[in-house]
């Protein structure tokens, strides 16, 4: 027993002892961040949220470090770390963090805190120095749910979601609608790849799903469902189909088989955040981020120019300028 | 609605699920009907899958991923094996142990690799075989015209035979039932278990392979909890190679009929279908239909 205490003693006083100093004088802030589980190089989310860190840097001179915590739950001790540090603003990557964060933040009502994703629940108060970071995906899918709508020739659409949670209804709903908006004739197959968190990494049930409904005779999918997505993709190389990709542009995970890709700007999200901290001009309480604030948006670029014809990216720009003007309203489920 | 369950897409898709199942599942069946509890399975699977892709990656040769994910396989089972065996210590812990260590260690290689905590770069796949004649029947073309569900049907059989009709079976499973009985015979008990769990290795790395190289990549995580499906399935199957491969196409049925009746709009909370497999699990657990009942000494080191 004492000799296990000693140990213990030991490897904490290495921890403590290789803990980065910090060099407070140059920065303007001093921002922590701490990652969803896949951690950088998730070509998605966590990366993305990691643009927003560097361009922050360059531009406006902050000081930051981040945390990828592995599969268990320290999520919270990585938040109460860096808010015991002298970071003065602390981000948490992706919806997990809700409960967490909401409790380090009235733990620390002197640090400033941002949670991308975050969940909204009833009879739970987002505490003044927290910043909920939401994005409208709704409005996002309704454009790329437009777009297949106009593209497809078989009439038969798809979606495959991950976990099937609230926040991947948004996207499964606000796809629905701009289907229907410009194909009412059009029927979508659904499919979920599961209700736990594994459900948006499991690439094989990806590729099954979207197998049967291509063997339906769908045509393109839109999937929400990260790396089970994947999945869907080797699906459409293998039928030859057309796949929608998500979060990120996803041209590159099957070049020639993604239509476009529903884009959510985490990046620019936690850049502003960050710039509104600085300028002293933080408010805590629910931020969203839709087309208006160039929050969500769709890929049309060089790459896929040719699988988008002229007439159809026009009409999808009409669709966006009327849904930011507020003549449409997007369904959120 | 029918039409749809019992459709070709439906059955090919039922055996294209249950091919990782059938493989962790007998290789269980094999680790511990010679007495040693596997539930290492999923790490093993997770280790095969990424063994695959590494190799493919680096020879652009996907038959050299299936021979990296199977002795990928092996050598994992092997930690398991000399804890378990030589060490004799707590074979759940050290099955425990084994899965975590799989996901650190592939994530670790994969952003060393590939510089992505996501997945890998797209690698070669398999082949497709068509034989002529034989591609016109759809079923048959399923099996035969994909390399890795051929050679599963063969270690199905093989399996079968060796555990059965074999005097290596009757050992391996004589060092389940009564380690001091096949001792005393002549039979060394360590050696049939070593045996009995790097054969499991080899199978459940195996199915790791033709989960990545179905996908052409590796994808963290990517295992999704099959190997304790597996363990179930053999559970199921009670400890017998073809009762393991029903049970596992059976689990597969579940997964096939939950994604048709999805894509079908039929309201059926899907959960509700997902979970039958593991309701009859239990339920054969607790011996209401036809006990289960597992090797005698099964998990327990053996001792001179």
């Amino acid at each position: 027993m004492k000799k296990r205490l000693i140990i213990l003693v030991v490897v904490l006083a290495v921890m403590v002892g290789c803990a980065k100093r910090i060099e407070f004088a140059e920065a303007t802030l001093r921002v922590g961040l701490v990652f969803d589980v896949g951690g950088r190089g998730d070509k998605s989310f966590n990366d993305s949220a990691y643009r927003g860190l560097e361009k922050a840097k360059e531009d406006l001179g902050i000081y930051y470090e981040y945390i990828e915590p592995g599969e268990g739950s320290d999520r919270e001790s990585g938040l109460r770390m860096l808010a015991n540090q002298k970071f003065d603003l602390i981000f948490g990557i992706g919806f997990m963090f809700s409960d967490d964060i909401t409790h380090v933040a009235r733990e620390f009502p002197d640090k400033k805190f941002a949670c991308v994703d975050y969940t909204v629940q009833p009879g739970r108060e987002i505490p003044p120095n927290l910043a909920a970071l939401k994005f409208r995906e709704e409005e996002g899918s309704y454009l790329v749910g437009a777009i297949a709508g106009l593209v497809t020739k078989t009439n038969k659409l798809g979606f495959v979601g991950g976990m099937d949670i609230p926040l991947i209804h948004k996207f499964e709903s606000g796809y629905k609608a701009g289907v229907r908006r410009v194909n009412p004739k059009a029927t979508i197959l659904v499919g979920y790849a599961g209700v736990t968190g594994e459900a948006f990494k499991n690439p094989a049930k990806g590729k099954e799903i979207a197998l049967s409904q291509y063997g339906q005779g769908v045509d393109i999918i839109y999937h929400a469902s990260g790396s089970t997505g994947l999945g869907v993709f080797e699906a459409a190389r293998e039928k030859k189909a057309l796949a929608i990709g998500v979060d990120s542009d996803q041209y590159y995970e099957a070049p020639g088989f993604i239509l476009t890709s529903m884009i959510k700007r985490v990046d620019n999200s936690v850049y502003n955040t960050i710039k509104e901290t600085i300028a002293g001009q933080f408010k805590g309480g629910v931020h969203t981020f839709g087309l208006e604030e160039d929050g969500v948006g769709y890929v049309y670029d060089e790459n896929n120019k040719d699988l988008i014809p002229g007439e159809v990216r026009k009409k999808v720009e009409e669709l966006k300028a009327q849904i930011i003007k507020g003549e449409i309203g997007v369904p959120k489920e | 609605m029918w039409q749809a369950i019992l459709s070709l897409v439906m059955i090919t898709q039922t055996i294209r699920i249950s091919i990782p199942y059938i493989l962790a599942s007998i290789g269980g069946t094999f680790s511990e009907r010679g007495g040693v509890i596997n539930i290492g399975l999923e790490g093993i699977i997770l280790n095969g899958a990424f063994c695959a892709v590494l190799a493919t990656w680096y020879t652009g040769n996907a038959w050299a991923g299936v021979l990296a994910a199977v002795i990928g396989g092996i050598l994992t089972a092997l930690i398991h094996a000399v804890v378990s065996i030589r060490y004799k210590a707590d074979q759940i812990i050290s099955g425990v142990a084994i899965n975590l260590f799989a996901v650190g260690i592939t994530k670790f290689i994969l952003k060393l690799v590939f510089h992505s905590s996501s997945n890998s770069e797209r690698v070669a796949g398999l082949p497709f075989w068509k034989i002529p004649l034989i591609s016109r029947i759809p079923i048959i073309d399923a099996i035969f015209s994909n390399p890795l569900i051929l050679l599963t049907l063969i270690i199905v059989v093989i399996s079968h035979i060796m555990i059965f009709r074999t005097p290596f079976g009757l050992r391996l499973r004589s060092c389940g039932e009564h380690p001091q009985a096949a001792d005393t015979l002549g039979v060394k008990v360590d050696h049939m278990r070593y045996a009995g769990v790097l054969i499991s290795g080899a199978l459940a790395g195996l199915g790791g392979a033709w989960l990545s190289l179905d996908q052409h990549q590796f994808t963290d995580g990517m295992s999704g909890g099959r190997g304790f499906i597996a363990l179930a399935a053999m559970i199921f199957g009670k400890w017998t190679p073809l009762g393991a491969t029903g049970a596992s196409l059976l689990f597969g049925f579940a997964e096939a009929l939950q994604i048709q009746l999805q894509s079908a709009g039929v309201k059926i909370p899907t959960q509700f279908i997902q979970m039958i497999p593991y309701l009859l699990t239990i339920v054969v657990l607790t011996s209401a239909i036809g006990r289960a009942v597992p090797p005698a000494a099964d998990g327990k080191p053996y001792e001179k």
